[in-house]
């Protein structure tokens, strides 16, 4: 057993040194998933923003810029452009995200400053089952409760009472039908709260009870302590849920397809039917009956894609600047 | 590439209906399978079990839309492919396809007036065409009420709904309007999806159906079918004898029959503002496109055998979902047309 002894060390420092490059080995392996893992993200996205542009390659050869500011869409001369379905997109997200914000942001409020405590799991669990309705069903509740409703009560009134005013009138003037840009605009923003808010609510319980408590010991109302506390310490996350929200709306499909009128007019009012880029798509695919139909339809899907980077990249890009003029405030 | 790889698509799914059918019923090998018109599945499924229960063959049809039974067929992935849209003889013969009318339907014009009935208002194609093109735009409007001294017209705008997705139902729509009307020829023109002047767009029958139950002072179109099932109120429509029709069975077959059949190879024929006192001016037939030399013989004849009892006495059938059966002398044509170029 003694005379073992220096044996029996070398075993153990062979064994310390085997140890070791198993360690190194398993290491690298969980590297390696853990990169293919996020660069699987990056080659899907890569793969599917060139497959659509190359499915589009033919509108966008056959009629190239003009394709952007074209509003023809007519499958009988062949002619496509994509400006109606761009503005259409645009402008019932922007209404949606009007809407979704300041209710999303005062949901997150209510539920952590001043809903008592037994409520706030019961509405926040609701909240998140919001988020799990089925968009077709958004589209279904809009057209045979909400269009009717709109119809009779909100479309009349705006026409009688704003569309006469001299810059904004042209948006509220129209027949009231009850579907369009507005109508859309609202489904998609009842259908964004969900996100943002359980977004908000879970980031501003990540703030520290101890800056909360400071805040209020020094006097604060609760209205200063989340718009002076709560809001700047979670800003970034708080952000990051609105550009969620936002991704969702630019991309909604089946709800829109319901309440938007799928008209290929460009018209300036929110009263008048219109088109996006995921409905036009999801109307036409299957009936598309020549190749340049069903190649500028694949290129509107392109450009939902640069569309929806463009406006986070611009999203990023305020945030940005937001931080640094917050930072030399500061100084 | 782009419809490469679209009818791959398609392809695959076909294959995958098809092949889940196989596991289901192994015994069957030479199941028919076709794909196309959304129109016709309703009574293609009713006329596949009963023939399922009379002779024990099975009939897959996947109901994908005009298009895509184009596509199918074309890919010879399906025995069949069902279209609402005639392909011409010429494009036929290019890929060496045999086509032949299986069912009559047609295009109906519906309206939210309340306090209208079904079959009051009265409507000459150029009015349509007009309101369509955007040019008539109110209900009141000299053209209409001219058209319908009894009916008390409100000063109201015309709401014009349109199909939103690309359909045969669009299609015998758009190809009566340019019939009746010079200026929906130039400007709009006709095909399964076009470029409206007006009004808003609604995904399907139903789609329509639903904008025009919910909007007062519309006007839309849907398949008769579908205005009969859910009582719409449809409107008459002035035919090319100047006869004012109301839309059922017997206008439609009356369309059907004064249509001369033998006129174009293939039954290439769209028989929309059809001649005869009662033929109502919108019908349109659906067509089944098969390979004139197929690769597999034996399952075409066994579709065409279904075909054949589907024309024969699958009428009843047809009659109680409100299809329209073919007139007997086109069921004989179909069958000459059959021993003639199907091998």
């Amino acid at each position: 057993m003694f005379k073992s002894y220096p044996a029996l060390a070398m075993d153990r420092s062979d064994q310390a040194s085997s140890r070791d490059r198993h360690d190194k080995r398993a290491d690298m392996l969980f590297h390696l998933v853990v990169k293919g893992c996020a660069l699987l993200v990056l080659i899907a996205l890569l793969g599917a923003a060139f497959s659509m542009l190359w499915g589009g390659r033919e509108a966008f050869a056959t009629f190239g810029w003009k394709f952007l500011w074209s509003s023809d869409w007519d499958a009988v001369q062949r002619k496509f452009g994509a400006l109606v379905p761009i503005y259409g997109t645009l402008v019932t997200a922007l209404i949606a995200m009007i809407i979704a914000v300041p209710v999303s942001f005062g949901i997150a409020l209510f539920l952590t400053e001043i809903a008592p405590v037994w409520l706030r799991t019961p509405v926040a669990a609701a909240i998140e089952l919001l988020a799990g309705i089925p968009s077709i069903i958004y589209g279904m509740w809009g057209l045979f409760v909400f269009v009717p409703f709109m119809a009779e009560h909100v479309d009349p009134w705006l026409d009688e009472n704003l569309g006469a005013l001299p810059i904004t009138g042209p948006l509220f003037q129209g027949a009231p039908i009850g579907l369009g840009m507005l109508t859309a605009g609202i489904v998609l923003g009842i259908m964004v709260i969900p996100f943002v808010a359980s977004i908000m609510r879970e980031v501003f319980l990540t703030v520290p009870s101890e800056i909360k408590e400071s805040s209020y010991a020094i006097g604060s109302t609760t209205w200063e302590v989340v718009w002076d506390v709560v809001l700047p310490y979670t800003r970034s996350a708080v952000i990051g849920g609105i550009f969620l929200g936002l991704g969702r709306a630019l991309g909604e499909t089946m709800a829109v397809t319901f309440v938007l009128g799928n008209a290929h007019l460009l018209s300036a009012s929110l009263l008048e039917p219109g088109n996006s880029i995921a409905a036009t798509i999801a109307n036409e695919f299957t009936e598309a009956d020549s190749p340049l139909y069903l190649s500028s339809l694949i290129a509107l899907g392109f450009l939902l894609f640069a569309v929806t980077f463009i406006v986070l990249a611009v999203a990023r890009l305020m945030l940005m600047r937001l931080a640094k003029r917050a930072g030399e405030n500061r100084q | 590439m782009s419809v490469s790889l679209f009818s791959s698509f398609k392809k695959q799914a076909a294959v995958l209906g098809f092949t889940t059918l196989l596991a289901a019923d192994s015994v069957h090998a030479a199941d028919i399978s076709g794909a196309g018109s959304s129109f016709v599945y309703p009574i293609l499924s009713k006329w596949s079990a009963s023939y399922n229960a009379k002779t024990g063959e099975r009939v897959n049809y996947q109901s994908i839309g005009s298009g895509g039974g184009i596509a199918q067929i074309k890919a010879a992935t399906v025995t069949f492919g069902a279209s609402d849209m005639p392909l011409r003889p010429e494009e036929l013969e290019k890929v060496g396809l045999a086509q032949f009318p299986v069912v009559i339907g047609g295009v109906v014009p519906v309206v939210n007036l309340p306090g209208v009935k079904a079959g009051e208002i009265r409507f000459t194609g150029p009015v349509i065409a007009n309101i369509f093109l955007g040019k008539i735009t109110k209900w009141n409007d000299p053209a209409i009420t001219s058209l319908n001294p009894k009916v008390r017209l409100p000063d109201q705008k015309i709401t014009v709904v349109h199909r939103s997705d690309g359909s045969g139902t669009t299609f015998n729509w758009a190809n009566y309007l340019s019939k009746v009307s010079p200026e929906w020829k130039t400007k709009v023109g006709e095909g399964t999806s076009v470029q409206w002047p007006a009004g808003i767009g609604g995904k399907g029958n139903e789609g329509v159906a639903a904008y025009v139950n919910q909007i007062k002072g519309s006007l839309g179109y849907v398949e008769l079918a579908y205005a009969l099932q859910n009582k719409m109120t449809f409107t008459k429509v002035k035919n090319k004898s100047g006869h004012f029709v109301d839309p059922s069975l017997e206008t439609f077959q009356a369309g059907a029959a004064s249509a001369d059949w033998t006129e174009q190879p293939d039954f290439y024929e769209i028989i929309t503002d059809a001649p005869g006192k009662a033929s109502w001016p919108i019908t349109a037939s659906v067509f089944v496109l098969m390979y004139k030399q197929p690769k597999d013989a034996a399952r075409s004849a066994e579709a065409l055998k279904f075909f054949k009892w589907a024309l024969e006495e699958g009428q009843n059938d047809a009659q109680s979902l409100d299809y329209v059966a073919l007139p007997a002398k086109l069921v004989e044509q179909i069958e000459t047309y059959w021993a003639k170029e199907i091998k």
